[in-house]
């Protein structure tokens, strides 16, 4: 049994709590519970008549087709930012690491991006890439590529990706970094000593002994490109073209705010609600098993 | 979705409180829309009205893009916090026509405060957009525009075109784009902004084709679609044969695609007559021409439909308030007003008054195409296909008409299948949002 902390007052660690306790309770389980409410009803945009429909809402989203298809982009979406943006930090802060004169500029560069709004990432790249208007897209089109974001599917896709990865880069550099420095010196140092080429030192010693580090950045990142990426998505595709870079939080956007289908929306954000805390379950259920706290 | 619509009832309870009473003069709010140079307008008029007279204060506020103005006024009706004047765009006609209850005609506001009512002196083609089919008028004209062609006359004399003399009919508009391709005046030939509303409402509208029954949903909010003619079919491949050879280049789902006419990629363009202020601060050399059509439809060229926004008032306040309203309404409906509007935005009069008179000052005769979006609105008496289009949900309807238009420009499915998936889509959002 761990160690407990006892209070005298009955009523002070009560009382220390509600703080925390009062904003879950405003920012997340009265929303929650409005949306739950909202999901079983079918109501004008004005809210002048609404009935009682029952699970109609989700029975209508989950034949939807084009949920489907947001399901899937949402998969796509949200394994490759993970991917790029994790594998990518780590692969900068094993650099960093090695980097003995200037390294607090190099992270203090690599950070920069973290502070950048979604919206602001968006437009960035979109100014970038845009074909009517970017640099990049002008450049690339120069050298006979057929770039094209506004019609083509794949290409606006990874355009997204590149930019929501973009962004959380930073963050898990940060972590990394840190991860890194947390390993004893004296390990690697032995493993050298023992022949251990560099490549092998990282795969047998750093990357284990990182695992806490990568398990907590990978629940971080998949919340991430589930729910803060949606200012880049709206930012510089707009769901489009077609419907191919629709994630399932921009579509509860459309679905409430452009379409004015409030229950069907919130239908939609029951289930997103479902699907992310079934994922943080399992997550900590299988994947942390085989994380090593050292 | 939850959280926003609160800090929207929040701060729309917030506005309430900062504007309560203790002063003599009546406060009338007026949620807004209008960015830049526009937005410079809207604060002119009000500080004009303001100091004009003493009773009524009218103050302004900025609240986003237009779907974004739209759902605050919504979210602002849900928490019983509205203000007195909201600008919803013209797609957003539908959804506010649908909800009876929640906002006043604006035709029963005129006739407040002792002043009199008359309608003959609006534009018929704005005012019947914006009118309940008994002919009631709902809301206040205040930005329209219509949608016309511009070309850069420098790319057509490069292109061996005749520049004083833009292509009236599109089998003329697409030679001309083909010859500036060819030619190698320019990388594309033709562009348009918003396919949706230029390229198929005010298509079916100016070639006199049917969009939907029920006279396009001005009659009745049960509509079926039907933009999947032939003509319509006809024509949308005709696109999307363009596009396969680069001659027609896509710019996005609004107005995105003016920077490509702007840039000078693109020699030929159809674009809302508000947009015009850009291209005149570009310092191009362009020239202006009615929309094109198909000559072998009958009734082609009819009328184009208007585009914009106008001023709803929502119901629920004080007959003082209403009162100002009225008064506000009779001020921007005056004819320096309305003419001074249309001659720095480009958008069109309300009144035919304001219209006779920029006419009458030789306007038209220094600033030639400017007097196009008019005529073309007002040519000919409407027909059942050119009087409007109203659903009540067109802002989704026009989102999958853009999804199945962008598959068809990137070559996944012809102009039939788009259309007829758009009309099919359309059609069970429609009952969908009519609870069925």
């Amino acid at each position: 049994m761990s160690p407990r902390v006892v209070f005298p007052n009955r009523m002070l660690p009560y009382l220390l709590l509600a703080p925390q306790l009062a904003i879950t309770l405003v920012f997340f389980y009265w929303p929650a519970s409005q949306a739950l409410y909202q999901s079983v009803l079918r109501e004008d945009p004005f809210g002048l008549a609404s009935r009682y429909v029952g699970l109609d809402n989700f029975r209508r989203v989950l034949a939807d087709p084009n949920y489907i298809n947001s399901i899937e982009v949402t998969a796509i979406f949200s394994v490759a930012t993970a991917a790029l943006a994790m594998s990518t930090a780590l692969l900068l802060a094993v650099m960093a690491d090695k980097v003995i004169r200037g390294r607090g500029i190099y992270r203090t560069l690599m950070i920069w991006p973290y502070a950048v709004a979604p919206a602001i990432a968006g437009m960035l790249w979109l100014f970038m890439f845009n074909p009517t208007m970017g640099t990049f897209a002008y450049m690339l089109r120069a050298t006979g590529y057929n770039w094209d974001p506004l019609l083509n599917g794949p290409q606006a896709m990874t355009l997204v990706i590149a930019a929501a990865a973009w962004k959380q880069i930073s963050y898990n550099f940060l972590f990394f970094v840190a991860g890194l420095q947390a390993i004893p010196k004296t390990l690697i140092e032995a493993a050298a000593i023992d022949g251990a080429g560099e490549t092998k030192r990282f795969w047998t010693i750093v990357f284990p002994l990182l695992a806490p580090t990568t398990f907590f950045l990978l629940v971080v990142n998949t919340v991430y490109a589930f729910f803060d990426t949606f200012g880049i998505i709206h930012a510089v595709t707009g769901g489009g073209p077609g419907k191919s870079t629709e994630t399932l939080v921009y579509k509860v956007y459309n679905d409430g705010f452009v379409n004015l289908l409030f229950g069907s929306s919130a239908a939609q954000s029951v289930i997103l609600m479902v699907i992310v805390i079934a994922m943080t379950a399992v997550q900590f259920r299988y994947v942390e098993k085989k994380v090593h706290y050292g | 979705m939850i959280l926003r619509s609160t800090t929207a009832a929040l701060s729309a309870g917030f506005l309430a409180f900062s504007v309560a009473p203790s002063m003599a003069v009546t406060e009338i709010s007026w949620w807004h829309a209008m960015t830049g140079a526009n937005n410079e307008v809207v604060e002119t008029l009000s500080k004009e009205f303001n100091e004009s007279q003493s009773e009524y204060k009218v103050t302004p506020v900025f609240k986003g893009t237009y779907p974004e103005t739209l759902n605050a006024g919504i979210a602002a009706f849900r928490a019983n916090q509205t203000p007195h004047i909201i600008q919803v765009f013209d797609v957003g006609t539908g959804v506010m026509m649908a909800a009876e209850g929640a906002v006043k005609p604006v035709a029963e506001i005129l006739s407040m405060g002792g002043g009199t009512f008359d309608k003959s002196q609006y534009l018929p083609g704005i005012v019947s957009y914006y009118s309940r089919p008994d002919g009631t008028m709902l809301s206040f004209p205040y930005n329209s525009s219509s949608p016309i062609l511009y070309y850069n006359k420098d790319i057509f004399e490069k292109a061996g075109l005749d520049a004083s003399n833009p292509p009236k009919t599109w089998p003329e508009v697409f030679e001309a784009a083909r010859a500036i391709k060819s030619s190698g005046a320019a990388a594309c030939g033709y562009t348009s902004t918003w396919l949706t509303w230029i390229g198929l409402e005010n298509f079916s509208a100016w070639n006199n084709l049917q969009y939907g029954t029920n006279e396009n949903g001005l009659a009745g909010t049960d509509v079926e679609l039907t933009f999947n003619s032939e003509a319509h079919v006809r024509h949308f491949q005709n696109i999307a044969d363009l596009a396969k050879d680069e001659v027609f280049r896509y710019g996005g789902r609004t107005s995105e695609a003016k920077q490509l006419f702007l840039s000078g990629e693109c020699g030929i363009m159809t674009e809302s007559s508000g947009g015009l202020g850009d291209i005149v601060k570009a310092g191009m050399n362009y020239g202006i021409g009615q929309m094109p059509y198909y000559p072998d439809l009958e009734g082609a060229p009819q009328n184009t439909i208007p585009g914009g926004a106008s001023l709803w008032v929502f119901g629920g306040h004080d007959e003082a308030e209403y009162e100002g309203v009225a008064a506000f309404f009779q001020f921007l409906s005056q004819v320096e007003i309305q003419q001074r509007l249309h001659q720095v935005s480009g958008y069109l009069p309300v009144t035919l008054a304001a219209y006779e008179a920029t006419k009458a000052s030789g306007f038209y005769d220094e600033n030639p195409g400017r007097e196009t979006p008019i005529t073309q609105m007002m040519g000919k008496e409407p027909t059942a296909n050119s009087k409007g289009i109203r659903l009540i949900n067109m802002p989704q309807v026009r989102d999958i008409q853009n999804e199945e238009f962008e598959k068809m420009l990137a070559g996944q499915q012809t102009a039939k299948q788009a259309l007829d998936n758009a009309v099919e889509r359309g059609n069970a959002a429609i009952q969908e949002a009519l609870g069925n």
